[in-house]
Protein backbone atom coordinates (compact mmCIF):
# COMPACT_ATOMS: atom_id res chain seq x y z
CA UNK A 1 0.00 0.00 0.00
CA UNK A 2 0.80 3.71 -0.06
CA UNK A 3 2.39 3.43 -3.92
CA UNK A 4 3.26 7.08 -4.34
CA UNK A 5 3.85 7.89 -8.14
CA UNK A 6 5.71 11.10 -7.82
CA UNK A 7 8.29 9.36 -5.84
CA UNK A 8 8.44 6.80 -8.81
CA UNK A 9 8.87 9.88 -11.29
CA UNK A 10 11.60 10.81 -8.97
CA UNK A 11 13.44 8.00 -8.81
CA UNK A 12 13.65 7.35 -12.55
CA UNK A 13 14.31 10.90 -13.34
CA UNK A 14 18.15 10.30 -11.26
CA UNK A 15 20.93 10.64 -13.89
CA UNK A 16 20.25 13.04 -16.34
CA UNK A 17 16.85 13.22 -18.02
CA UNK A 18 16.40 13.06 -21.43
CA UNK A 19 12.63 13.16 -21.91
CA UNK A 20 9.79 12.15 -19.87
CA UNK A 21 6.23 11.83 -20.78
CA UNK A 22 2.95 10.77 -18.70
CA UNK A 23 -0.52 10.82 -19.70
CA UNK A 24 -2.64 9.21 -22.54
CA UNK A 25 -0.02 7.33 -24.92
CA UNK A 26 -2.15 8.51 -27.91
CA UNK A 27 -0.48 7.34 -31.57
CA UNK A 28 0.58 11.89 -32.03
CA UNK A 29 2.28 11.41 -28.46
CA UNK A 30 3.61 8.49 -29.36
CA UNK A 31 4.75 10.27 -32.89
CA UNK A 32 6.14 13.55 -30.62
CA UNK A 33 8.19 11.98 -28.30
CA UNK A 34 10.06 10.25 -31.11
CA UNK A 35 10.14 13.16 -32.68
CA UNK A 36 11.71 15.08 -29.21
CA UNK A 37 14.25 12.03 -29.24
CA UNK A 38 15.84 13.06 -32.54
CA UNK A 39 15.63 16.33 -31.40
CA UNK A 40 18.08 15.78 -28.40
CA UNK A 41 20.67 13.02 -30.38
CA UNK A 42 22.69 16.33 -31.45
CA UNK A 43 22.65 17.36 -27.36
CA UNK A 44 24.34 14.18 -25.96
CA UNK A 45 26.96 13.22 -27.95
CA UNK A 46 27.07 9.47 -26.33
CA UNK A 47 23.23 9.04 -27.97
CA UNK A 48 24.73 9.59 -31.28
CA UNK A 49 26.55 5.89 -31.06
CA UNK A 50 23.12 4.69 -29.63
CA UNK A 51 20.77 5.92 -31.38
CA UNK A 52 19.07 3.46 -33.57
CA UNK A 53 19.14 1.00 -30.29
CA UNK A 54 17.68 3.47 -28.42
CA UNK A 55 14.91 4.51 -30.88
CA UNK A 56 14.14 1.03 -31.59
CA UNK A 57 13.63 0.39 -27.77
CA UNK A 58 11.11 3.36 -27.46
CA UNK A 59 9.28 2.41 -29.76
CA UNK A 60 8.53 -0.57 -28.89
CA UNK A 61 8.21 0.27 -24.87
CA UNK A 62 5.49 3.41 -26.08
CA UNK A 63 3.95 0.85 -28.33
CA UNK A 64 3.73 -1.76 -25.57
CA UNK A 65 2.18 1.01 -23.38
CA UNK A 66 -0.28 2.24 -26.45
CA UNK A 67 -1.34 -1.53 -27.05
CA UNK A 68 -1.74 -2.73 -23.56
CA UNK A 69 -2.76 -0.31 -20.63
CA UNK A 70 -5.61 -0.25 -18.61
CA UNK A 71 -7.57 2.69 -17.51
CA UNK A 72 -6.14 4.22 -14.85
CA UNK A 73 -8.01 3.64 -11.41
CA UNK A 74 -10.75 6.34 -10.55
CA UNK A 75 -8.46 7.45 -7.19
CA UNK A 76 -5.40 7.68 -9.22
CA UNK A 77 -4.18 11.25 -9.15
CA UNK A 78 -3.01 11.29 -12.86
CA UNK A 79 -5.03 13.89 -15.87
CA UNK A 80 -5.96 11.47 -18.60
CA UNK A 81 -7.09 8.48 -16.46
CA UNK A 82 -7.78 6.45 -20.22
CA UNK A 83 -4.71 4.83 -21.71
CA UNK A 84 -2.71 6.10 -19.20
CA UNK A 85 0.82 5.12 -19.45
CA UNK A 86 4.33 7.03 -18.40
CA UNK A 87 7.47 6.83 -19.91
CA UNK A 88 11.22 8.37 -18.96
CA UNK A 89 14.46 8.06 -20.85
CA UNK A 90 17.40 9.15 -18.55
CA UNK A 91 21.34 8.58 -18.72
CA UNK A 92 22.71 6.87 -15.64
CA UNK A 93 26.34 6.99 -15.75
CA UNK A 94 27.10 4.70 -18.85
CA UNK A 95 23.62 3.31 -19.69
CA UNK A 96 20.96 5.02 -20.71
CA UNK A 97 17.66 4.06 -19.42
CA UNK A 98 13.80 3.61 -20.46
CA UNK A 99 11.56 3.24 -17.55
CA UNK A 100 8.15 3.03 -18.31
CA UNK A 101 4.72 2.63 -15.95
CA UNK A 102 1.43 1.90 -16.42
CA UNK A 103 -1.66 0.60 -14.35
CA UNK A 104 -3.09 -2.73 -14.82
CA UNK A 105 -5.24 -4.92 -13.23
CA UNK A 106 -4.17 -6.99 -10.65
CA UNK A 107 -5.13 -10.18 -12.72
CA UNK A 108 -3.04 -9.92 -15.28
CA UNK A 109 0.12 -9.69 -13.13
CA UNK A 110 0.94 -13.42 -13.60
CA UNK A 111 1.23 -13.36 -17.17
CA UNK A 112 3.47 -10.13 -17.49
CA UNK A 113 5.38 -11.35 -14.29
CA UNK A 114 5.50 -15.22 -16.01
CA UNK A 115 6.39 -13.34 -19.72
CA UNK A 116 9.44 -11.45 -18.31
CA UNK A 117 10.87 -14.37 -16.08
CA UNK A 118 10.78 -16.48 -19.01
CA UNK A 119 12.89 -13.70 -21.75
CA UNK A 120 14.77 -13.04 -18.53
CA UNK A 121 15.87 -16.90 -18.64
CA UNK A 122 17.39 -17.05 -22.14
CA UNK A 123 20.44 -16.98 -23.58
CA UNK A 124 21.28 -14.36 -26.61
CA UNK A 125 21.09 -17.24 -28.29
CA UNK A 126 17.85 -18.88 -27.51
CA UNK A 127 15.93 -15.15 -27.34
CA UNK A 128 17.51 -14.40 -31.09
CA UNK A 129 15.91 -18.59 -31.87
CA UNK A 130 12.64 -17.84 -30.62
CA UNK A 131 12.05 -14.35 -31.87
CA UNK A 132 12.90 -15.85 -35.24
CA UNK A 133 9.97 -18.86 -34.10
CA UNK A 134 7.04 -16.72 -33.32
CA UNK A 135 8.15 -14.49 -36.09
CA UNK A 136 7.47 -17.68 -37.97
CA UNK A 137 4.65 -19.41 -36.78
CA UNK A 138 2.43 -17.32 -34.89
CA UNK A 139 -0.55 -15.88 -36.16
CA UNK A 140 -0.48 -11.55 -35.02
CA UNK A 141 -3.27 -9.50 -33.72
CA UNK A 142 -4.38 -6.07 -34.75
CA UNK A 143 -2.70 -5.15 -31.67
CA UNK A 144 1.08 -6.24 -32.56
CA UNK A 145 3.53 -8.73 -32.37
CA UNK A 146 2.34 -11.99 -30.11
CA UNK A 147 4.80 -10.59 -27.72
CA UNK A 148 7.92 -10.14 -30.13
CA UNK A 149 7.94 -6.64 -28.09
CA UNK A 150 9.73 -7.57 -25.51
CA UNK A 151 11.62 -10.33 -27.02
CA UNK A 152 13.15 -7.50 -29.56
CA UNK A 153 13.76 -5.06 -26.31
CA UNK A 154 15.91 -8.16 -24.86
CA UNK A 155 17.67 -9.32 -28.12
CA UNK A 156 18.79 -4.94 -28.75
CA UNK A 157 19.45 -4.47 -25.93
CA UNK A 158 21.42 -7.88 -24.47
CA UNK A 159 20.48 -6.97 -21.11
CA UNK A 160 17.47 -8.24 -19.10
CA UNK A 161 14.71 -6.35 -17.87
CA UNK A 162 13.81 -5.38 -14.89
CA UNK A 163 10.09 -4.84 -13.30
CA UNK A 164 8.27 -3.61 -10.40
CA UNK A 165 4.59 -4.40 -9.31
CA UNK A 166 3.42 -1.79 -6.94
CA UNK A 167 0.07 -2.17 -5.34
CA UNK A 168 -2.03 0.81 -5.67
CA UNK A 169 -5.57 -0.33 -4.05
CA UNK A 170 -7.65 -3.76 -4.03
CA UNK A 171 -7.96 -4.14 -7.94
CA UNK A 172 -4.80 -2.06 -9.69
CA UNK A 173 -1.06 -2.90 -10.11
CA UNK A 174 0.89 0.12 -10.96
CA UNK A 175 3.55 -2.48 -13.32
CA UNK A 176 6.64 -0.24 -13.85
CA UNK A 177 9.60 -1.70 -16.71
CA UNK A 178 13.14 -1.00 -16.67
CA UNK A 179 15.43 -1.26 -19.57
CA UNK A 180 18.97 -0.78 -19.85
CA UNK A 181 20.78 0.03 -23.22
CA UNK A 182 24.67 0.64 -23.35
CA UNK B 1 -1.41 -3.38 -62.93
CA UNK B 2 -1.88 0.04 -61.07
CA UNK B 3 1.42 1.16 -59.41
CA UNK B 4 1.36 1.48 -55.74
CA UNK B 5 3.32 4.42 -54.83
CA UNK B 6 3.24 5.85 -50.79
CA UNK B 7 5.25 9.11 -50.17
CA UNK B 8 7.36 8.36 -46.48
CA UNK B 9 5.65 9.34 -43.14
CA UNK B 10 6.42 9.88 -39.97
CA UNK B 11 5.91 6.12 -39.12
CA UNK B 12 5.65 4.24 -42.80
CA UNK B 13 8.25 4.47 -45.32
CA UNK B 14 8.39 4.97 -48.60
CA UNK B 15 6.49 2.11 -51.16
CA UNK B 16 6.65 1.49 -55.29
CA UNK B 17 5.30 -1.64 -56.27
CA UNK B 18 5.76 -1.38 -60.10
CA UNK B 19 4.63 -4.80 -61.87
CA UNK B 20 6.01 -3.31 -65.61
CA UNK B 21 8.99 -2.93 -63.87
CA UNK B 22 9.11 -6.06 -61.52
CA UNK B 23 9.91 -3.83 -58.62
CA UNK B 24 9.34 -3.82 -55.05
CA UNK B 25 10.68 -0.75 -52.87
CA UNK B 26 10.53 -0.22 -49.07
CA UNK B 27 12.32 2.85 -47.68
CA UNK B 28 12.88 4.77 -44.82
CA UNK B 29 10.94 3.95 -41.31
CA UNK B 30 8.02 1.26 -40.48
CA UNK B 31 6.77 2.17 -37.18
CA UNK B 32 2.88 2.61 -37.32
CA UNK B 33 0.90 1.39 -34.65
CA UNK B 34 -1.28 -0.67 -36.88
CA UNK B 35 1.00 -2.24 -39.20
CA UNK B 36 -1.92 -4.32 -40.64
CA UNK B 37 -3.54 -1.54 -41.47
CA UNK B 38 -1.00 -0.01 -43.64
CA UNK B 39 0.52 -3.40 -45.43
CA UNK B 40 -2.37 -4.84 -46.10
CA UNK B 41 -3.42 -3.05 -49.61
CA UNK B 42 0.71 -4.08 -50.69
CA UNK B 43 0.13 -7.76 -49.74
CA UNK B 44 -3.57 -7.76 -51.77
CA UNK B 45 -1.52 -6.16 -54.72
CA UNK B 46 1.17 -8.71 -54.67
CA UNK B 47 -1.64 -11.59 -54.67
CA UNK B 48 -2.68 -10.24 -58.28
CA UNK B 49 0.84 -9.73 -59.21
CA UNK B 50 1.51 -13.27 -58.38
CA UNK B 51 -0.80 -14.40 -61.13
CA UNK B 52 1.19 -12.31 -63.78
CA UNK B 53 4.36 -11.56 -62.26
CA UNK B 54 7.53 -10.04 -64.26
CA UNK B 55 9.68 -12.50 -65.30
CA UNK B 56 12.30 -11.05 -62.93
CA UNK B 57 11.69 -9.20 -59.25
CA UNK B 58 13.88 -7.27 -57.78
CA UNK B 59 12.91 -6.49 -54.05
CA UNK B 60 14.92 -3.43 -52.65
CA UNK B 61 14.42 -3.10 -48.73
CA UNK B 62 16.15 -0.41 -46.92
CA UNK B 63 14.79 0.59 -43.97
CA UNK B 64 15.92 2.80 -41.18
CA UNK B 65 14.25 1.63 -38.22
CA UNK B 66 11.13 -1.06 -37.94
CA UNK B 67 9.02 -1.97 -35.24
CA UNK B 68 7.94 -5.87 -34.33
CA UNK B 69 4.41 -4.90 -36.03
CA UNK B 70 5.92 -4.41 -38.83
CA UNK B 71 8.26 -7.44 -38.74
CA UNK B 72 5.37 -10.22 -39.35
CA UNK B 73 3.98 -7.65 -42.28
CA UNK B 74 7.18 -7.99 -44.00
CA UNK B 75 7.67 -11.51 -43.29
CA UNK B 76 3.86 -11.98 -45.19
CA UNK B 77 5.53 -10.24 -48.18
CA UNK B 78 8.41 -12.11 -48.71
CA UNK B 79 6.21 -15.22 -48.36
CA UNK B 80 4.24 -13.91 -51.20
CA UNK B 81 7.24 -13.24 -53.21
CA UNK B 82 8.31 -16.70 -51.98
CA UNK B 83 5.64 -17.94 -54.48
CA UNK B 84 6.17 -16.30 -57.04
CA UNK B 85 9.95 -17.67 -56.92
CA UNK B 86 8.57 -21.15 -56.26
CA UNK B 87 6.36 -20.82 -60.17
CA UNK B 88 9.85 -20.48 -61.35
CA UNK B 89 10.08 -16.61 -61.50
CA UNK B 90 13.77 -14.83 -60.77
CA UNK B 91 13.35 -12.73 -57.36
CA UNK B 92 15.78 -11.12 -55.55
CA UNK B 93 15.57 -9.51 -52.20
CA UNK B 94 18.06 -6.93 -51.66
CA UNK B 95 18.41 -6.01 -48.11
CA UNK B 96 20.27 -2.73 -47.44
CA UNK B 97 21.79 -2.18 -43.42
CA UNK B 98 23.88 0.75 -42.49
CA UNK B 99 27.72 -0.65 -41.70
CA UNK B 100 27.56 -0.34 -38.04
CA UNK B 101 23.87 -1.31 -37.79
CA UNK B 102 24.32 -4.89 -36.61
CA UNK B 103 20.96 -4.82 -35.77
CA UNK B 104 19.25 -4.44 -38.82
CA UNK B 105 21.78 -6.73 -40.21
CA UNK B 106 20.68 -9.65 -37.92
CA UNK B 107 16.84 -8.39 -38.66
CA UNK B 108 17.93 -9.73 -42.73
CA UNK B 109 19.61 -12.58 -41.66
CA UNK B 110 16.13 -13.63 -39.66
CA UNK B 111 14.42 -13.19 -42.59
CA UNK B 112 16.93 -15.07 -45.03
CA UNK B 113 16.87 -17.96 -42.33
CA UNK B 114 12.93 -18.20 -42.80
CA UNK B 115 12.23 -17.03 -46.24
CA UNK B 116 13.64 -19.08 -49.73
CA UNK B 117 14.48 -16.53 -52.21
CA UNK B 118 17.74 -15.26 -52.92
CA UNK B 119 18.89 -13.13 -50.34
CA UNK B 120 21.41 -10.36 -50.71
CA UNK B 121 22.91 -8.43 -47.59
CA UNK B 122 24.27 -5.19 -49.04
CA UNK B 123 26.07 -2.72 -46.28
CA UNK B 124 26.02 0.68 -47.04
CA UNK B 125 28.18 3.15 -45.95
CA UNK B 126 27.78 6.14 -44.08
Amino acid sequence: MGFDLNNWYKEKRQGELILEYAGAITSDVISDTLAEFESKINIYDDLKRVRKKVYNVLVECLQNLYHHVDEAPVNAEVDEKDKYGAIVLSRDGTFFRISTGNFVKKEKISLIKDRIDQVNSLSDNEVKNLYREILNNSEFSDKGGGGLGILDIVRKTGNKLEYNFFQVDDDYIFYALDVYIS
Amino acid sequence: METIIREETLKTPFVKFDSDKGLVEIKGRSIPENSIEFYKPLIDWLDKYADQPSGRTSVNIKLEYFNTSSSKCILDIFRKLELIHKKGNEVEINWYYEEDDEDMFEAGEDYQSIINIPFKMIEMED
